[in-house]
């Protein structure tokens, strides 16, 4: 449609004025920070849902015997725990970032295709419908872990059904989301927005929304099989027929490793973004950067048996897939040492912000070497499914992911809500966080060690005063995510007018427009220089 | 090819994603119902299904509008075609999935079952296979009914591309017989396949070879079917005149989607069929 001469026309309604208010502006969106906005508060829900999951978990935990929940519930908590974080609560929230900050950035009017954007955070709500209400379903929900391996999860009930399809819309909706991201960041960048001026946020977006197109589908393929398995007699993974159920592992696996590096690579651009900023120095090693987060991407579709080095596979095989996972570090350590050297010599100072990037970049640290010492063969044989793998993922998915959020939201909080944030209680609720965190998981390495296997509701006495002093970190953690919701909730109501550019060492296109930012933006493109 | 984004058509508020979102509630749901014998299931999947017709119907024929009406400008254009491209690599994956699981049970599981003589003594791995426990009648041959279709699907990928140069030299008739053949060489197809189902010995509860055989051609014949119903839209635009010589991404993303489509075939001929 080269119509390069297009008219403007005016009845399309995206000026500020005749677009609808109440409920409908919401439902009817095509606005990229409206659907932001959206994104990351069903986000926040899942979160306090799940988290509220993970709580019950440590209270039955708390000491060793069966005190609360039959190990029937107990199995529903972990696996709806898992697949609500994971689906509900990391990805949406990263999406919502997205949202918000890609067209910003980049000096795009918005998203190439809205409408479709807004249908992508719509489809959420079926999808957490199913994943809900199968709690109530006879039979009670998912039982056989976020992994849903067969031959368990074969046998499930109704609610195995609801969670797959649940699971099937989720890839609708993620694979429709990346597609928009990549044809934004392609297609309405600014002029002089060059691939290699782009901001390490928008960059990660972009491999990101890669990793998601590459590895969805292949998630609802395993899911589809699973799905006839279960209703159609076909037998893809029941030896009885030829199948074999360690196919769905390795399907599952080729989605699962990159759906990890899903989840972290938004994390590292918001980590980019916030460290050089209160560093006040330019992000050190941009072009690395972008080559070790293409090379991670690239990496991790080829790692993913690390997950099953116990299922029985040649040695060739789990000698190469032992390699392959700790070459993955290597770019992994590039970008710390680059974070780190960002800082050196930078005149710091400590917001939330940056108390939370700083505090990730450790932590997470932590949970990448965790991460190695499982990708040695002998070892994992011994560490597999117990606690230290638990401690291990939390450490990159909570001080990952969850606090790399946190910081996000902190640091654009600002240009979302016009409002400074509450400097103290930010800073609360970073210490509180931090802390429990690390009181609830840094325990896990022990029991782990020590063998307490995961995804079991009793343990032996030997794990009892570890167990009790996670759970203490536990109750703490969930309930300074309350405290995290009343900054939010207050930051919106008031607070100290935020200036366009609130942080002093802040760069990038989106601090040029006003605090909050307006509806519309950009709607001539910036140049740049 | 960036140009002032100044013009970039930014649609207004709308219901469609809002619908769409229910209407996979209830396709999804019902058929989880359905799937586990709850009577409601079955009409809450069909109700489903009518909204999704509809909202396909609403939602295109809007775009469609706007494109008639030229509020797209070339940058909304090359919007279209990132997104078209990505979204067949993500069906690319999404068969790659199946392929990946023919290999693994053809070259690798099979030989461990087979290596497992404790467990099922006496088993050879062979392929076609229906496994230790069951019972595989007959299975597929390349050279009839296969070999007729890939040449079908092929000589239909010429057929649109002989289309669409009508369309490029303005020549409606050229467009008008080669989308018409086209449609037909794909009815043609799925009538085989048909057909080849109906003889077919073997079910897909017959083992691993039932399974990736039905999975792979039946999703494959579902893509054949949406490829000729969207060109059928395509055949009834062109018919009241949409698209011109320079004009007509909705006429080229149907066409990618059929030689994609065409291409999914060729693996499955030589990996399904023949080797
Ligand atoms: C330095 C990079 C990393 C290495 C070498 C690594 C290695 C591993 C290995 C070997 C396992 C399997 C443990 C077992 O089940 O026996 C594992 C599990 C896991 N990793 Fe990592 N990992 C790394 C980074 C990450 C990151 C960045 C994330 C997510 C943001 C992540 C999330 C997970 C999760 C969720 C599991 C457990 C899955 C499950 O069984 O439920 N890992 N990792
Ligand atoms: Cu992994």
């Amino acid at each position: 449609m080269s119509t390069a001469t297009a008219k403007h026309h005016d009845d399309h309604g995206h000026d500020s004025h005749g677009h609808p208010t109440g409920l409908m502006r919401w439902v009817k969106s095509t606005n990229h920070k409206d659907i932001g906005t959206m994104y990351l508060w069903f986000a926040f829900t899942m979160f306090l849902f799940a988290g509220a999951m993970a709580m019950g978990i440590r209270a039955e935990l708390f000491q060793p015997g069966l005190q609360f929940f039959q190990p029937q519930v107990f199995n529903q908590l972990t696996t709806l725990h898992g697949l609500i974080m994971i689906f509900g609560a990391i990805m949406p929230a990263f999406v919502g970032f997205a949202n918000w900050q890609v067209p910003l950035m980049i000096g795009a009017p918005d998203m190439a295709f809205p409408r479709l954007n807004n249908m992508s955070f719509w489809l959420l709500i079926p999808a957490a419908l199913l994943l809900v209400t199968s709690i109530f379903v006879p039979g009670g929900a998912v039982a056989g872990g976020w992994t849903m391996y067969p031959p368990l999860a074969i046998q499930g009930g109704l609610s195995m059904d609801m969670s797959i399809f649940a699971l099937h819309i989720l890839g609708v909706s993620s694979i429709v989301g990346s597609i928009n991201i990549i044809t934004t960041i392609f297609n309405m960048r600014a002029p002089g927005m060059t691939l290699m001026k782009m901001p390490m946020f928008v960059w990660t977006w972009l491999i990101t929304a890669y990793l998601l197109i590459a590895a969805m589908p292949v998630l609802a393929g395993a899911l589809t099989m699973m799905i006839t398995d279960r209703h159609f007699g076909t037998h893809f993974f029941n030896a009885a027929g030829g199948g074999d159920p360690v196919l769905f592992q390795h399907v599952f696996w080729f989605f699962g490793h990159p759906e990890v590096y899903i989840m972290i690579l938004p994390a590292f651009g918001i980590l980019s973004t916030i460290i050089p900023t209160f560093a006040r120095k330019p992000l050190f090693g941009y072009t690395s950067m972008v080559y070790a987060t293409t090379a991670i991407a690239v990496l991790s579709f080829v790692v993913w048996a690390h997950h099953m080095f116990t299922t029985g596979m040649p040695v060739a095989g789990q000698l190469f897939f032992m390699y392959s996972t700790m070459l993955i570090s290597v770019p992994t350590g590039v970008k710390v040492f680059n974070w780190v050297a960002t800082m050196w010599k930078g005149s710091i100072t400590f917001e939330t912000p940056m108390l939370f990037a700083v505090a990730v970049v450790f932590l997470f640290t932590i949970g990448g070497l965790s991460g190695l010492v499982l990708a040695i063969l002998p070892v994992d044989i011994q560490l597999q499914d117990t606690y230290y793998v638990v401690a291990h993922f939390h450490y990159v998915l909570f001080s990952g992911a969850a606090m790399s959020i946190m910081g996000g939201v902190y640091y654009w909080i600002p240009k979302w809500t016009g409002h400074m944030y509450d400097e103290t209680l930010g800073k609360w609720h970073f210490w509180l966080t931090t802390i429990a965190f690390n009181v609830t998981f840094f325990p896990m390495h022990f029991t782990g060690l020590a063998g307490m296997p995961r995804r079991i509701p009793d343990y032996s006495q030997q794990f009892a005063e570890f167990n009790m002093i996670s759970s203490y970190g536990a109750f703490v953690l969930g309930l300074s995510q309350l405290l995290f919701l009343y900054v939010v909730i207050k930051c919106i109501k008031g607070g100290a007018k935020a200036s366009a550019s609130p942080w002093e060492g802040a760069h990038g296109l989106e601090w040029t427009v006003p605090s909050p930012a307006p509806f519309h933006t950009f709607e001539t493109p910036p140049v740049v220089k | 090819m960036r140009q002032s984004t100044k013009n970039y058509y930014l649609p207004a508020p709308s219901f469609w994603p809002a619908i769409a979102a229910t209407a996979l509630f209830l396709m999804f749901g019902g058929f989880a119902m359905a799937l586990n014998q709850i009577g409601l299931g079955k009409p809450v999947m069909i109700a489903g299904g009518l909204v999704f017709v509809y909202l396909l119907r609403g939602w295109f024929s809007e775009v469609i509008k706007e494109s008639i009406s030229k509020v797209y400008n070339t940058q909304v254009d090359h919007s279209f075609r990132w997104g078209m491209g990505w979204f067949i690599f993500s069906e690319v994956m999404f068969f790659f999935g199946f392929f990946g699981a023919l290999f693994y049970a053809r070259n690798v599981s099979l030989h461990w079952l087979a290596d497992a003589q404790l467990l099922w003594p006496g088993f050879v791995a062979t392929w076609p296979s229906a496994g230790p426990k069951l019972v595989l009648e007959g299975h597929m041959a390349p050279w009839g009914l296969p070999a007729i279709n890939t040449l079908l699907l092929l000589t239909s990928g010429a057929t649109l591309t002989w289309a669409h140069w009508g369309l490029m030299k303005n020549n409606r008739n050229q467009l008008t017989i080669g989308l018409v053949l086209t449609i037909a060489l794909g009815v043609a197809f799925l009538t085989l396949q048909a057909h080849e189902y109906a003889e077919a010995a073997f079910t897909i509860k017959s083992g691993i070879y039932g399974a990736t055989f039905y999975m792979l051609t039946g999703f494959h014949g579902l893509h054949v079917t949406m490829g000729a119903i969207m060109l059928t839209i395509i055949l009834l635009r062109v018919r009241s005149g949409h698209f011109d010589a320079h004009n007509h991404f909705g006429f080229e993303a149907v066409a990618w989607y059929w030689h994609f489509v065409d291409v999914v075939w060729l693996f499955l001929f030589i990996f399904v069929y023949w080797l």
